[in-house]
């Protein structure tokens, strides 16, 4: 039962990326700016634009390039950067550890700060709290990330200068590393003054991605806990004698999540996106910072690889959403 | 006379949401150490808040607006929020009516039935689990160790009913509450909860307070029974006095338009309008005279 639920969504995720690589493909080829005109000098003559073109198989018809490359990509090989002139799934996956790290943390930061605000909230409900809480999250809701992201910099970077405007780690202790991970890495090594160097660099970026999502968390939460707190079990529980705080953790909670869950999956996505603009504002060294260079030079295998990618996340989350809401609904599990 | 485990004193309580209209008015019942007392009436003549005004969960829009609710010579009204947790749970449970949106979804029986034994009991996780088996045994549950083990939902309405009251008298309270906790099942169930909370009530020495629409149900198990109408008391005595020579014309009423399995042709008799309209007028006297009273 679960595994034919699993088998039909991988055929669907597979479906998806067909349909993603053709769409992007075409797109960059249709709209106007190649990678040969961002290339040649000012007095470049037609035949060496030709030649150019040639050389990267940009005069072959569209179909024999998108078959060329498709090819390419089942085996594994995602071209080679145009601009980078290294193989694209050695630069993605050179690039993509800094914004996992990046988006692990926001996602993170974005449920205990969202849920515990929520909760807090739920246990103020009709009282003056709840209402400062509700009018805060109004305005919460409202601002975007890169709005948050340059508040920061106004308030950690201008006002009080305590963190670092750029990057991902200080570039004097960016050696000895075996991974790309370097979070994870000097966290797991035990280099906690590295691991604080790093976390230094990313609050600014992790929270401007952060925020905005534990808005939507707030407000989605708050109002499934106030619903499931008026319920039956919820006050036989009550009149067990326990404490409102436990009411809330142990009887609402569970039940109140899954609404918020599910957002969260699809919130996190646009998370994700947000890297783009986010990372190129810290000039965080991740994928989405990559995918804007790409795009400037029209680094065709290069986008057409990050778009793949970004796609791949999106569904992976999707997926995983999905079972995390199945196996903690007992009625799901069961059936 | 034995002793007194609840007196209620002269409780009252409005509407807040329309227009101050009383719910309750004046309503004294007790009950003694072991005794059943049924609290009978239509919907809406105030039956359930008197529960929830005990248990001190009166919704919002209620307020009590006088009276006194003495349980072990503490008046619960008074008590804080913290005083009123401690005796809930330990001294006083609930059964409650609806068997199917009692139990939270996502938590094991077993943990739905153990974490009121450790809170208030202090048992250790493996005495409340032993505890909670002996007491699905006691209400006649076949194989505790699988109900232990299952989700809400995969337990039939009557089985969930007799885990409530499992649950309920296993904390060994002085006073339960049962709020119509018959009503959600079929009658051939009711019966067997009824002879269950019954066997339990008399084997912990229990008082408990039997709240029913159904006056049939409340003359199978109650001691003594207090009538309700409109949110006034409009007859009390025992069981067996009220229903051999019921004083209220109300009562009269209800006792035939209770359907007799063994008199089938007999059929159905509705309030007459000239016992309604007398009541009306008797509701009506005491709010006049409650109103002087509050004037005067």
């Amino acid at each position: 039962m679960l595994l034919a639920v699993v088998v039909k969504r991988a055929a669907m995720a597979l479906l998806t990326l067909a349909g993603v690589a053709v769409v992007v493909f075409v797109l960059l080829r249709v709209v106007p700016g190649d990678p040969v005109a961002m290339m040649i000098s000012p007095g470049a003559s037609a035949a060496d634009i030709a030649a150019l073109k040639a050389h990267y198989g940009l005069d072959e018809p569209l179909l024999i390039q998108f078959w060329i490359w498709i090819k390419g990509v089942v085996s594994g090989d995602f071209g080679v950067s145009i601009t980078l002139h290294r193989n694209v799934a050695a630069v993605l996956a050179d690039r993509l550890p800094a914004t996992l790290e990046l988006a692990a943390a926001a996602l993170v930061v974005a449920v205990a700060l969202g849920g515990s605000i929520a909760i807090a909230g739920t246990l103020m409900r009709r009282t003056a709290g709840e209402a400062v809480i509700d009018g805060l999250n109004s305005i919460m809701l409202a601002v975007p990330d890169f709005i948050w992201a340059l508040a920061l910099v106004l308030l950690f970077v201008i006002a009080i200068p305590i963190l670092p405007l750029t990057g991902r780690i200080d570039p004097v202790l960016a050696e000895g590393f075996h991974t790309k991970f370097y979070l994870a890495e000097s966290i797991v090594t035990g280099r906690f003054a590295v691991a604080g160097n790093i976390l230094s660099h990313m609050a600014m970026p992790t929270l401007a991605l952060a925020l905005p999502l534990a808005a939507v968390i707030v407000r989605l939460l708050k109002q499934s806990l106030k619903e499931a707190m008026v319920q039956d079990y919820v006050l036989l529980a009550r009149i067990k004698g326990f404490r409102e705080l436990r009411l809330v953790l142990q009887e609402a909670l569970r039940n109140a999540v899954g609404p918020t869950l599910a957002l969260t999956g699809v919130q996190f996505t646009f998370l994700i996106g947000g890297t783009v603009i986010v990372e190129r504002i810290f000039a965080y060294p991740g994928i989405g910072n990559l995918a804007i260079d790409a795009v400037i030079n029209r680094d065709f295998p290069l986008i057409q690889g990050l778009v793949l990618l970004f796609g791949l996340i999106f569904i992976l989350v999707n997926i995983g959403v999905d079972l995390t809401v199945a196996a903690l609904n007992p009625r799901l599990r069961h059936a | 006379m034995s002793a007194l485990r609840l007196a209620i004193e002269a409780l009252s309580a409005i509407s807040l949401r329309d227009g101050n209209r009383p719910i309750l008015r004046r309503v004294s019942l007790a009950i003694a150490v072991g005794e059943v007392h049924g609290v009978v009436g239509e919907s809406g003549a105030g039956k359930s808040t008197i529960a929830k005004a005990i248990l001190g969960i009166i919704p919002s829009q209620v307020r009590v607006a006088g009276g006194r609710i003495t349980f072990e010579g503490r008046d619960l009204l008074a008590l804080s929020t913290n005083e009123l947790r401690g005796i809930l749970g330990r001294d006083i449970a609930l059964v409650p009516q609806d068997p199917s949106t009692a139990f939270n979804p996502s938590r094991r029986i077993d943990a739905q039935m153990t974490d009121g034994l450790r809170l208030k009991r202090g048992f250790s996780a493996k005495e409340a689990r032993m505890r909670a088996r002996a007491l699905l045994e006691e209400v006649q549950i076949r194989d505790p160790e699988r109900v232990l083990n299952s989700y809400p939902h995969q337990l039939s309405g009557g089985m969930r009913q007799r885990v409530l009251i499992a649950a309920a008298f296993g904390l060994e309270p002085k006073l339960v509450i049962a709020d119509e906790p018959t009503t959600a099942l079929d009658v051939t169930v009711q019966k067997q909860i009824l002879r269950l909370i019954r066997a339990l009530q008399e084997r912990h020495g229990t008082s408990v307070l039997f709240v029913s629409h159904d006056l049939g149900v409340v003359a199978k198990i109650c001691d003594r029974l207090s009538v309700l109408y409109m949110g006034k008391v409009v007859e009390q005595g025992s069981t067996a006095d009220v229903l051999a020579a019921p004083s209220n014309a109300y009562t009269k009423a209800l006792l035939a338009a209770n359907p007799r399995y063994d008199r089938p042709d007999s059929g159905l008799e509705p309030t007459p309008p000239e016992v309604i309209a007398a009541l009306r007028a008797e509701i009506a006297a005491f709010d006049r005279g409650a109103r002087q009273a509050e004037h005067g």
